[in-house]
């Protein structure tokens, strides 16, 4: 099954599916919704991606309906079932800031939540047949629609600039700007020596800048690598089914399969990328590390 | 694949969304989560209490059972003391008044003799006085006994 006409080839067929919903300012001037991959590449920075921001946003709306819904009627009594499953979640999270995150500060853990809950919603997304949601959209008109946003470096990107940003206000806030950039070029190289410490310091820093930079990207394109691969993955199996109905059936096995070993992708990504949030952040606060 | 506006507004919503979790989700429920805590701890606590509360109060049931056992023990000890010290007094004044009876019994019996023997001896005199006046009466010829009837005249 593809979707849109049946003249599709299986590159545009993938390409298709790589495209976003792009919104943005076309060359000749005027605004709109790009019809192609090119088109969309042509737009520049000034454009916005309907499908992602829509997904995402969607799915954070649930998710704080959910919690709100039950945070609102949670009681100190014997909860009930949906509760039960957000207390869960809650007692999750709590004990890994615990077991990582050394210091004071009652951000960290609803941080530590929403990271958790939204990577693992959009991941979630990549569990719904690959061509569902854009064939659906199709009959409304809309022709580009991806809906996994984990497979699209902006969102995933922003997540880690987010944490980035924490990370630097912690630093100076804990640390103070004078703390902050001791540690940037004080280590790891030490030295007494009036001569040497100009040199070592720059070495420093570029060791410990590279360090720092590392963070933000690793956690973005860890996140981005893994899901875009698993969405690829889905794509190519999704061409195998028009590939005669041997190859159906086999891809579909493979579909399973995979399906099923993406659950835990998409758990361990989630869990991985609100993990490294919170040890980066304990770094933060931490006075020697 | 394009890096664009998408960055911005996903940061911004992450932001928003970050806030929303701290303000509304969390914060109620740990507190729900704490609350039930400590709830349970304090249950946990008053269990042990009552536990401990029960333990004493066996051990003060025991304690009266054994004071009022050797209570009971002391009273049927008096009690018995008591009934051999009635039993005794009784047997003393049972005694005492038998052998009083047995004194006037006997001082019945003796006055009884006494009167009989009187009474015998009266009627003993009697027969004799009758009997000697028969054979007097038989064997009394007055010329033969004349002169012991004159000397008893004669002696009046």
């Amino acid at each position: 099954m593809m979707s849109g006409s049946e003249t599709l080839t299986s590159g545009e067929y993938i390409k298709h599916h790589l495209t976003n919903l792009t919104f943005g300012q076309f060359p000749d001037g005027h605004w709109g919704i790009a019809h192609s991959a090119e088109q969309a590449k042509e737009m520049g920075f000034w454009a916005i991606h309907l499908d992602s921001m829509f997904w995402s946003l969607g799915l954070a709306a649930l998710f704080g309906w959910f919690f709100m819904k039950v945070a609102k009627q949670a009681t100190a009594g014997v909860p009930g079932g949906l509760q039960n499953f957000v207390e869960l979640m809650i007692d999750f999270v709590n004990d890994s800031v615990r077991g990582s995150f050394s210091g004071k500060n009652d951000m960290v853990a609803p941080l530590a939540l929403t990271i958790f809950a939204w990577v693992f919603l959009m991941n979630l997304m990549d569990l719904v047949p690959v061509d569902l949601i854009p064939w659906l959209s199709g009959l409304i008109g809309i022709h580009h629609m991806k809906v996994v946003p984990s497979t699209d470096p902006n969102i995933t990107f922003a997540l880690a600039i987010g944490v980035f940003m924490l990370i630097l206000y912690y630093s100076i806030k804990i640390k103070g700007v004078g703390g902050f950039v001791g540690e940037l070029t004080g280590m790891p190289f030490e030295t007494k020596n009036p001569l040497l410490k100009p040199f070592f310091t720059v070495i420093n820093l570029v060791l410990e800048g590279v360090n720092l930079i590392a963070k933000p990207v690793s956690l973005s394109l860890r996140l981005f690598g893994n899901m875009y691969a698993g969405e690829m993955i889905f794509i190519l199996i999704a061409v195998m089914y028009s590939a005669g109905w041997a190859l159906g059936i086999f891809g579909g096995v493979l579909q399973l399969g995979w399906a099923i070993f993406h659950i835990l992708i998409i758990t361990l990504q989630a869990f991985i990328f609100m993990t490294l949030t919170i040890v980066y952040l304990d770094m933060a606060h931490s006075e020697h590390h | 694949m394009n890096i664009n506006l998408t960055l911005i507004a996903q940061l911004v919503s992450f932001a928003v969304f970050v806030w929303f979790t701290m303000k509304y989700v969390w914060p109620p429920l740990v507190r729900a989560m704490d609350e039930r805590k400590a709830k349970i701890a304090d249950g946990l606590a008053a269990a042990e209490r009552g536990h401990h509360e029960h333990e004493l109060a066996e051990k003060r049931a025991k304690d009266t059972l054994v004071v009022a056992k050797q209570q009971a023990a002391e009273i049927k000890a008096a009690a018995e003391k008591q009934a051999t010290v009635i039993i005794e007094e009784a047997r003393e004044k049972a005694k005492e008044e038998g052998g009083r009876q047995l004194a006037a019994a006997q001082a019945e019996i003796a006055q009884e003799t006494n009167k009989a023997r009187e009474a015998l001896r009266a009627k003993v005199a009697e027969l004799a006085v009758l009997g000697a006046e028969k054979i007097l009466r038989k064997e009394i010829n007055a010329d033969a006994h004349k002169d012991i009837v004159e000397s008893v005249a004669n002696q009046i």
